[in-house]
């Protein structure tokens, strides 16, 4: 390829529940996405007009996030008039594929200079407010055989025989970790506190993590789709995986992702853009990869793009010194590590979306700048980020600092 | 003259009677011609102040020719599409002329006869039990495809209309006026078009009474739009509920609830178009053929009495004795009582006859329970059964069946003490499953009165009666079976002397084809998994437990006793599974401590772990469709020698008896539709297929080798 494809840096905002008791229910969409651009301009001394494009993703793009969003932060925001915006939808991928294709326009030559992130105000725009086939449309979820991601969670804790302690305790971990990381300010540089008009803070650091989580008091928590599963989904999965006599329920709120408001940017540009702006690259991506699996199950796809991204790359497993694998669901980083037969200690070593939410079209740029973050942090050189995609689909990009 | 008489009175009421050529009204080409003409009086009627439907035959309206229907191919789509869109246009102009239009609701209204009414303003019914109103389309393969998935939709909200769509449920005025279905009821039939009348006089200055909910601006559907958030729960649980209920098997099921999803959110024209063109793929798609085809014409023929005797006089059975009054008993004792039957329940002992009682009074406490009875009622019946373990009290029964245990020697017995006491015209029926007829009435003195009853379990639920006639019994003795059997409700197939007859033979080759594949290493999950998937209600494992390994294994012993094993077939697979499940380990089915499955208390159960041991062989390669061909060939190719060798008399019975008694798939519409829709030549391939890869079990039989040379379908 031509060009490399430099990150020049990479922040986000706090992550809060996503529902209207949370901290950053109170701020619009463009406003959250505004301020995080306002800061990346100002720590970077960013000549905005030099920007070619912003690649924005979310996931429910209606209502307040609707038509545009992209273009409509980079306004808000004042930058120049001449940068463009673009918002894109890959269910979860989103933020993950904006900066993908960020890095790919950047690799082809044919701009220099694109903001990729994504933002999800979960408390404000609730997921499925975007409607779409999979729910309301009957002859497609009779033929497709459409389940809830939950579901689809719980099949694989089943395939894979994860009991109910098994995902527990990998939650319990994410969220030791993450309340770790943050404790320690080891997110700081990459997280962009969240101010009033009048400069007045309204959330600095991610309050959703819960420290003083227990095996107990998650073994508690009821399983959220076991219910549903009754009315008709179960049978759907079984008639598919017709080795299975029931589908084990183990998946609760506690060991699923939260639903968070939050917003991501990472600056990804040219080696031209560094030098004309005076910026020094702090990573590179090596490798990006997009791939379906079985959409019924909807979330064994991270494993596979990974693989895919590691043959593009020409790399090996062992070439990855850390791997991140976004926590939709706890069963969901389980399959992940058995997949690529990796283990915890390399694997989101900071936590994850159980602990810290997931912005659902944020996600993928929040964890470039933890993944960032950390591989500096450890003098570390490589990371693979990946995460499960609905329909089936499966991310991964591959990034390693210069 | 036209087949719509038209009147107009003097307030300006039109009054359009529908008196059509033949027994009932119906949608044909008469109908298109009378009511062209009729529509193009109405427009161009001045001063006309209402329009009243009326009917001049006992059913109001009796919907589409189903005799047109089941010959549309899918290559006619086209025209039929276009035809349907005629036929809806009409409907259109009529709910759009100027003046209030009222349906006057004088008997059944169903299917097309209730979209006719759904295209008026106003519906008025008499309130009688014979007035059914409703869209039982789905029941046939089709759905409401005449306006009616998208108007009922729009008339009472999606999630209201969906289950009277999709269950094909008939109500009674009364309850159809709860729903909102109908308007108003009168409570004579002369009261009718008079109340038309009066409401469109009453409503004369009200413009909106002439247009309807949907076309009036600003309306809105009730419940909102299935894309509204307040519907996100039927709009995901819906179509999982019915994928669950179906299997994705009943198309016509899938289409309507589509249809009506999106007449929630679009405009009444677009969405009578969708409905017309999933219309047009539905009705000419081969479930809507099978189901036509048996659920309508062969069910009719057999409620009809096609195999009954012709030459014998109605008879009504007044007094039944049951023998026995174990499972089967009690069940024949409460749909006899059911039906207005004196009941004689007799056992060996008082308290076993008292228990088989206590069985109809927990029913019908349920029935009271549900409000579906009332006490008197219920009471009236349970005093039918007279609890006995006296021969004498079942003096004077015109009709004893005998419902003890499938040995032939307590048969035998059992005939010889108590056909004494059988009325002089009396007949005797004897309730198994398997034993040839002729061979138990050797006992008989009167073998010509002797007839099989066999009766399916649970006898309230199972809706089918399969008669079987031996060898010497005579064409009263039928005809009465057969006029029993229709005074419980049930309806009857009549069989030839066979062992095992047509159901017990039948069902034996799913549950033997799953001891193959269980042998062979097929993971046991999938073999069950694929049974549901094919369209059996259960698992062949499963469907084994319940009915229970032991009375498999007591089955090859009285076939053993009587020098009959293997008659039908290798049974050395079966055998080997009934040694290693029973003698080895004890696992005689479920009420037996567990058979191939374990039971827990909680109602849960999961596959007996050491049934992998024996059998399961991971590295076994077979596709999930020779699994499930298999477990339907065997099933069809049995059903194809039974009517080979005259052990079945017609097609309807065949089809009709292996979906009422066996479970088989509805939407094949039975053993035999499902090689008429196969194809012949694509069945004998696959059947050649089968035979060389798992046996000769699989040899196609030469029934369908004739058939196809003759160029007609097996009806």
């Amino acid at each position: 390829m031509s060009n490399t494809a430099y990150i020049y840096d990479a922040v986000r905002t706090p992550r809060s529940k996503g529902k209207k008791d949370g901290t950053l229910h109170e701020v619009k969409p463009i406003d959250l996405g505004a301020g995080l651009f306002r800061a990346l301009q100002q720590r970077n001394d960013l000549d905005t007009s030099y920007v070619d494009d912003v690649i924005m993703g979310c996931v429910s793009p209606v209502g307040e996030q609707g038509s545009d969003i992209a273009k409509m932060i980079v306004q808000n925001a004042d930058w120049d008039e001449s940068v463009a915006g673009v918002q894109l939808n890959r269910f979860c991928a989103s933020g993950l594929e904006a900066v993908n294709s960020a890095a790919a326009k950047v690799a082809s030559g044919w701009d220099n200079l694109i903001v990729a992130g994504g933002i999800e105000c979960m408390s404000r725009v609730p997921m499925g407010s975007d409607g779409g086939a999979m729910v309301g449309d009957a002859a497609f979820a009779v033929k497709t055989g459409f389940v809830p991601q939950g579901i689809g969670a719980d099949t694989i804790a089943t395939i894979d025989g994860y009991s109910r302690e098994d995902v527990d305790a990998y939650a319990l971990e994410s969220q030791k970790r993450a309340a770790k990381a943050r404790d320690n300010g080891w997110f700081d540089s990459a997280v962009v506190p969240v101010l009033d008009k009048n400069g007045v803070m309204i959330l600095e650091r991610d309050d959703f993590i819960k420290a003083d989580s227990t095996m107990q008091g998650l073994g508690g928590l009821r399983a959220s789709f076991a219910e549903m599963g009754k009315y008709g989904f179960d049978d759907i999965i079984l008639k598919k995986y017709n080795t299975l006599e029931r589908i084990n329920h183990v998946h609760t709120p506690g060991n699923s992702s939260g639903i968070v408001d939050g917003a991501s940017a990472v600056l990804i540009g040219s080696e031209q853009a560094g030098k004309d702006l005076n910026m020094t690259p702090r990573a590179r991506v090596r490798a990006t990869a997009i791939l379906s699996s079985d959409p019924i199950i909807m979330l064994a796809g991270p494993g596979p793009s990974a693989k895919k991204a590691l043959k593009t790359a020409g790399m090996t497993k062992d070439d990855i010194d850390l791997w991140e694998i976004n926590e939709a669901f706890a069963s969901v980083a389980m399959r992940y590590m058995r997949d690529l037969d990796i283990g915890h200690d390399i694997t989101n070593v900071v936590g994850g979306s159980i602990a810290m939410g997931h912005p659902l079209g944020a996600t993928g740029g929040c964890i470039i700048g933890s993944m960032l973050n950390e591989l500096e942090r450890r003098d570390l050189s490589t990371g693979m980020l990946s995460l499960c995609v609905g329909g089936g689909m499966g991310i991964s990009c591959i990034i390693e600092r210069v | 003259m036209s087949v719509f008489k038209y009147e107009r009175d003097n307030d300006g009421i039109v009054t359009v009677t529908m008196d059509m050529t033949g027994p009932v009204n119906a949608m044909n080409a008469e109908y298109h011609e009378a009511m062209s003409e009729t529509i193009a009086k109405l427009e161009a009627e001045q001063g006309m102040t209402g329009v009243v439907f009326a009917s001049a035959k006992k059913v109001f309206f009796a919907g589409g020719d189903l005799n047109d229907l089941v010959k549309a191919d899918p290559e006619q789509a086209e025209a039929f599409f276009n035809a349907t869109e005629e036929m809806k246009a009409g409907l259109r102009r009529i709910e759009k002329l100027p003046v209030p239009v009222v349906a006057a609701i004088n008997g059944a209204a169903l299917g097309g006869g209730y979209e006719l009414c759904l295209a008026c303003n106003h519906r008025i019914a008499y309130d009688h039990k014979s007035v059914q109103i409703g869209l039982p389309e789905c029941s046939l393969g089709l759905y409401p495809g005449g306006g009616g998935v998208v108007r009922l939709t729009k008339l009472i909200g999606v999630e209201k209309a969906l289950p009277y769509i999709l269950e094909s449920k008939c109500l009674v005025p009364a309850k159809a006026l709860k729903v909102g279905m109908i308007d108003q009821l009168v409570d004579s039939i002369e009261a009718l078009v008079p109340a038309a009348k009066e409401y469109i006089l009453s409503v004369k200055d009200d413009e909106l009474a002439a247009v309807q909910v949907w076309d009036r601006k600003g309306y809105r559907i009730l419940g909102g739009a299935i894309n509204t958030p307040r519907n996100v729960q039927t709009a995901t649980m819906g179509p999982a509920m019915l994928s669950q209920k179906t299997r994705g098997l009943m198309p016509q099921m899938t289409a309507a609830m589509d249809v009506a999803f999106q007449a929630s959110m679009l405009d009444i024209d677009t969405a009578l178009r969708i409905e017309g063109r999933e219309f047009a793929k539905i009705a000419t798609g081969p479930v809507a053929k099978n189901m036509i085809s048996t659920f309508f014409f062969q069910l009719n023929k057999i409620n009809g009495g096609a195999s009954r005797p012709q030459n014998v006089e109605k008879n009504l059975t007044r007094k039944v004795g049951i023998l026995g009054a174990g499972m089967m008993g009690q069940g024949i004792a409460y749909v006899s009582a059911m039906a207005g039957i004196e009941v004689v329940l007799k056992d060996i002992s008082q308290d076993a006859a008292d228990k088989g009682k206590a069985y109809s009074e927990k029913l019908l406490q349920k029935r009271i329970a549900r409000g579906q009875m009332d006490e008197a009622k219920a009471k009236g019946i349970l005093d039918l059964i007279l609890p006995t373990d006296k021969n004498e009290d079942l003096q004077g029964c015109d009709l004893i069946i005998e419902a003890v245990f499938e040995n032939i020697g307590l048969k035998h017995g059992i005939t010889k003490e108590i056909e004494p006491y059988l009325s002089e015209d009396g007949f005797w029926g004897s309730n198994t499953s398997t034993l040839p007829i002729t061979q138990l009435a050797e006992a008989s003195a009167k073998p010509e009165n002797f007839i099989g009853i066999h009766f399916f379990s649970p006898v309230d639920k199972m809706p089918l009666v399969e008669i079987i006639c031996g060898e010497q019994t005579s064409d009263e003795a039928l005809a009465k079976a057969f006029d029993y059997t229709m005074q419980i409700r049930k309806t009857p197939i009549v069989v030839n002397d066979s062992l095992g007859f047509f159901t017990s033979r039948t069902f034996g080759t799913y549950l033997d084809e799953a001891a193959h594949l269980l042998t062979e290493g097929t993971n046991p999950v999938r073999i069950d998994s694929l049974g549901k998937a094919i369209g059996m209600p259960v698992g062949p494992l499963q469907i084994q437990d319940e009915t229970s390994l032991e009375l498999s294994r007591k089955a090859q012993e009285t076939w053993a006793e009587m020098g009959v094993t293997d008659k039908w077939g290798n049974g050395d697979v079966i055998r080997r599974v009934i040694k290693d499940m029973i003698t080895d380990n004890g696992r005689g089915g479920r009420y037996h401590g567990g058979g191939y499955y374990e039971y827990h208390e909680d109602g849960s159960k999961n596959i007996w772990p050491p049934l992998y041991e024996l059998y399961y062989n991971a590295d076994y390669q077979i596709s999930d469709q020779d699994i499930k061909d298999r477990l339907m060939f065997r099933q069809v190719i049995e059903t194809l020698k039974c009517l080979e060798t005259g052990v079945l008399r017609s097609v309807a019975d065949a089809n009709i008896g292996s979906i009422f008694g066996i479970g088989a798939p509805a939407h094949t519409g039975g053993f035999i539709q499902f090689v008429n829709t196969y194809g012949f030549d694509a069945f004998i391939a696959r059947c050649d297929e089968l035979a060389a890869k798992y046996g000769e079990r699989f040899n196609c039989p030469e029934i369908v080798k004739e058939q196809a040379k003759s160029g007609e379908l097996f009806s």
